[in-house]
């Protein structure tokens, strides 16, 4: 569906984006990560057409795409970072003009209008003004905006920040069901939760440059610590640097750090190393009362491929 | 691509119509203001009553001269003349609830009388005026002029007064060191034939010099208009000059509007779709300049039908400079779009922009009143071709043929402000 070959833009001295290339087939969702700054919203704005790469090309179903008019650019739905929208005109107004631009008119325009509003869920808030919107309506008409042409392939830039938890949810949902429609989404976004959910893939991005493309669990692999165990201790007599050292050199174990009564400990595998931790802490007096297995998240992949904090990029 | 180019249009007239400080500012705005400078400046045929000048007589004198030219400043129309003391006169013109004072002092009428026919000490007059209304206190100076010429002359040549001092002059020219025997023997023959005139017999004193010396002519005025029995009609220049001012800012929010797309997202969106630069910024300046026209034609109607303004020249040469100026001013707008770097930065510098444009065009006061070499500056800006074109064909009722230089020369400033703004327009700036 798209493919993005050796992508490069700079302003001035400043690399934006330094010879990014990926590929998504049809109906696969990737998540674009990223610190800010690191390259995600130009490299967007390039496969949109909204700039102009300094060397390198965007294929849309094999098509380079052309110039501003280039009918190409009917496949591709741009959700952008901002909640792009007119305050002053009601949900339905809106809808209606962005879908003229894409040449919809008449009833047509008014069945995709009638169809996003559905699939966003503000149907009965049709006539009403933008303005009168929560911050997560406006989120949820946002994406609507970018759906009334039937895009194929989905440019998401960012498209839940700011909105509490349950607009998220709801724009997750919305997003799935454009997933099961047979939709390409590209998401760019910081949190791995997200990622999680949604994404196929993910193509972590730093400076300007790839720096990972695999699936999630493919990602994992690639770090020295794929899983946290936390582990309550009932008891934390006894407990001191020594048994810490012990506990280092058990079969497994990656990292052992202490945090009042909370042990937690690094392992690569997790099926295959628990149990053996668990049994050398009964064994050697430590009783615990409730352990969880936490997954890394973006700050500890991030930190793993770059050696830097996600948050100090 | 008429589609896209409708709903580009159509968006943009809801939005400008949707908010009612935009409204209220293009339609409402220019019409009251209008309105106001309209009925200040000349209102219909200049007969809008003017506000006299306040002036305060001290009369130290109380003689029949004195009396009589309090009298004849209070008849005059452009004056309002009240009798005050010196120390109030002064407070008052300081305070500036006057705007002249005028001292007459003890025994003004019998020394003014005196030095009438001879080289005598004149007596003074003193004036107290407020500095900043200096033409007033120039426009009273002359009245005060005439009006004491007249009564002096009238008295010296027919009051009782005038006869007591001519026989004093009489009796005091051979004493008058200061005359050759020659002039004092001339002297003599005029005073003493003014005597006789004064002891003529009352049924002739009603003629000649009896009402005193005055202004040896009259005065035919005629206000050169679009044809005969066309009165003036302040209303037009006022009503074009403020319908230019508000249609200015107008085009600044034009501007300002897009620089507010670029940063809340909305110009990528548009950008995203398959249309091209020239349809995007184009609909904005076909936009912008219908709700130009629009503004000058709601303006101009309201004016007819209220103040009775007309079209008294050319309607086709009215509607070319209506159209012209509207295209320059969608062009202004793309301008300050293009130029702006955020809409706070460059709401201040437009607006500044505007109203030096509006002032040198002439719209707040015509442009012939400023200084040759600013008259020649103002041929620069675009708003002096405008309102010259409109004057020229409400007020004026020139043709066609006036209308001409004012529409090329909008043309070619909206073909400037136009070509700078496709240059400079930043597409990319927002994605960085």
């Amino acid at each position: 569906m798209l493919e993005v070959k050796d992508l490069r833009k700079s302003y001035g001295t400043t690399v934006a984006v330094d010879g990014i290339s990926l590929r998504i087939r049809k109906g696969e969702t990737i998540g674009l990560l990223g610190p800010n700054g690191a390259g995600k919203t130009t490299t967007v704005s390039m496969i949109a057409g909204l700039l102009r790469p300094d060397s390198g090309e965007v294929l849309i179903e094999g098509r380079a795409l052309g110039a501003d008019t280039d009918p190409i650019k009917r496949k591709i739905g741009l959700v952008p970072q901002d909640i792009a929208l007119f305050d002053e005109l009601s949900a339905r107004d809106n809808l209606a003009f962005f879908g003229a631009l894409y040449q919809l008119e008449g009833a047509k325009l008014e069945r995709a209008s009638a169809e996003a509003l559905e699939l966003v869920g503000l149907t009965e808030r049709a006539k009403d003004k933008v303005k009168t919107f929560s911050g997560g309506m406006k989120r949820r008409l946002n994406l609507a905006a970018a759906l009334l042409h039937d895009p194929d392939l989905l440019l998401l830039d960012e498209p839940t920040v700011g909105v509490d938890p349950q607009s998220r949810n709801a724009i997750f949902d919305n997003l799935e069901t454009l997933k099961k429609r047979g939709k390409t989404l590209l998401y760019t976004t910081h949190y791995m939760e997200e990622a999680e959910r949604l994404c196929d893939r993910l193509v972590v991005i730093d400076h300007g440059k790839v720096i990972a493309d695999d699936t999630l669990h493919g990602l994992c692999r690639l770090l020295p610590v794929t899983n946290l165990l936390s582990i309550e201790l009932q008891n934390t007599s006894g407990v001191g640097p020594l048994m810490l050292e012990k506990l280092r050199i058990v079969d497994g174990v990656r990292s052992a750090e202490l945090t009042e009564s909370i042990l937690k400990v690094g392992v690569h595998d997790l099926s295959a190393d628990a149990p053996g931790i668990l049994q050398w802490l009964v064994s050697n007096g430590h009783t615990y009362s409730h352990v969880v297995s936490e997954r890394p998240d973006l700050e500890t992949v991030f930190l793993s491929l770059t050696g830097r904090s996600l948050r100090d990029s | 691509m008429i589609i896209p180019l409708r709903a580009l249009i159509q968006k943009d007239l809801r939005l400008f119509f949707a908010d009612r400080r935009s409204v209220i500012m293009s339609f409402i705005a220019p019409i009251v203001i209008a309105s106001f400078f309209g009925y200040i400046f000349g209102g219909l045929g200049g007969k809008t009553e003017t506000s006299r000048i306040p002036v305060l007589m001290v009369d130290q004198d109380s003689s029949a001269i004195s009396r009589a030219i309090f009298a004849d400043l209070q008849a005059r129309d452009s004056l309002n003349v009240k009798a005050a003391a010196v120390d109030e006169a002064r407070a008052a013109v300081r305070k500036g609830t006057a705007t002249v004072a005028i001292v007459l002092p003890k025994d003004f009428g019998t020394d003014a009388g005196r030095a009438f026919f001879t080289p005598t000490q004149k007596p003074q007059i003193d004036v107290f005026y407020d500095p900043s209304h200096a033409a007033e206190q120039s426009m009273v100076q002359g009245i005060l002029t005439g009006s004491v010429m007249q009564v002096v002359s009238r008295e010296m040549f027919n009051g009782a007064t005038g006869n007591a001092l001519v026989k004093e002059s009489l009796a005091g020219i051979d004493g008058s060191a200061g005359l050759a025997p020659a002039d004092k023997k001339r002297l003599r023959d005029l005073l003493q034939s003014v005597e006789q005139w004064n002891e003529r017999s009352p049924a002739t004193q009603a003629t000649g010099l009896s009402a005193g010396v005055t202004v040896p002519y009259e005065v035919r005025q005629e206000a050169v208009t679009a044809r005969a029995g066309v009165q003036y009609n302040g209303y037009a220049h006022s009503f074009g000059g403020m319908s230019v001012q508000f249609i200015l800012f107008m085009g600044v929010d034009v501007g300002i509007g897009m620089l507010l797309m670029r940063q809340r997202g909305l110009w990528k969106r548009l950008r995203a779709a398959p249309l091209s630069r020239g349809m995007l910024l184009g609909s904005r300046a076909i936009s912008a300049a219908m709700i130009s026209m629009l503004i000058l034609v709601v303006a101009f109607a309201f004016a007819r039908a209220v103040f009775g303004v007309r079209i008294e020249g050319s309607m086709a040469g009215f509607l070319g400079v209506c159209v012209a100026f509207s295209l320059m001013t969608a062009a202004f707008g793309l301008l300050i779009a293009a130029l702006g770097k955020t809409p706070d930065a460059a709401r201040g510098m437009s607006i500044f922009v505007t109203l030096i444009m509006v002032m040198l065009g002439g719209a707040w006061v015509p442009a012939f009143i400023f200084p040759p070499w600013l008259q020649t500056v103002t041929l620069f800006v675009p708003t002096r071709w405008a309102m010259d074109g409109l004057d020229a064909m409400t007020w004026r009722g020139l043709g066609f043929s006036a209308a001409i230089g004012p529409i090329g020369a909008l043309l070619l400033s909206t073909a400037v402000f136009g070509l700078l703004a496709v240059a400079k327009f930043r597409w990319e700036a927002e994605d960085r």
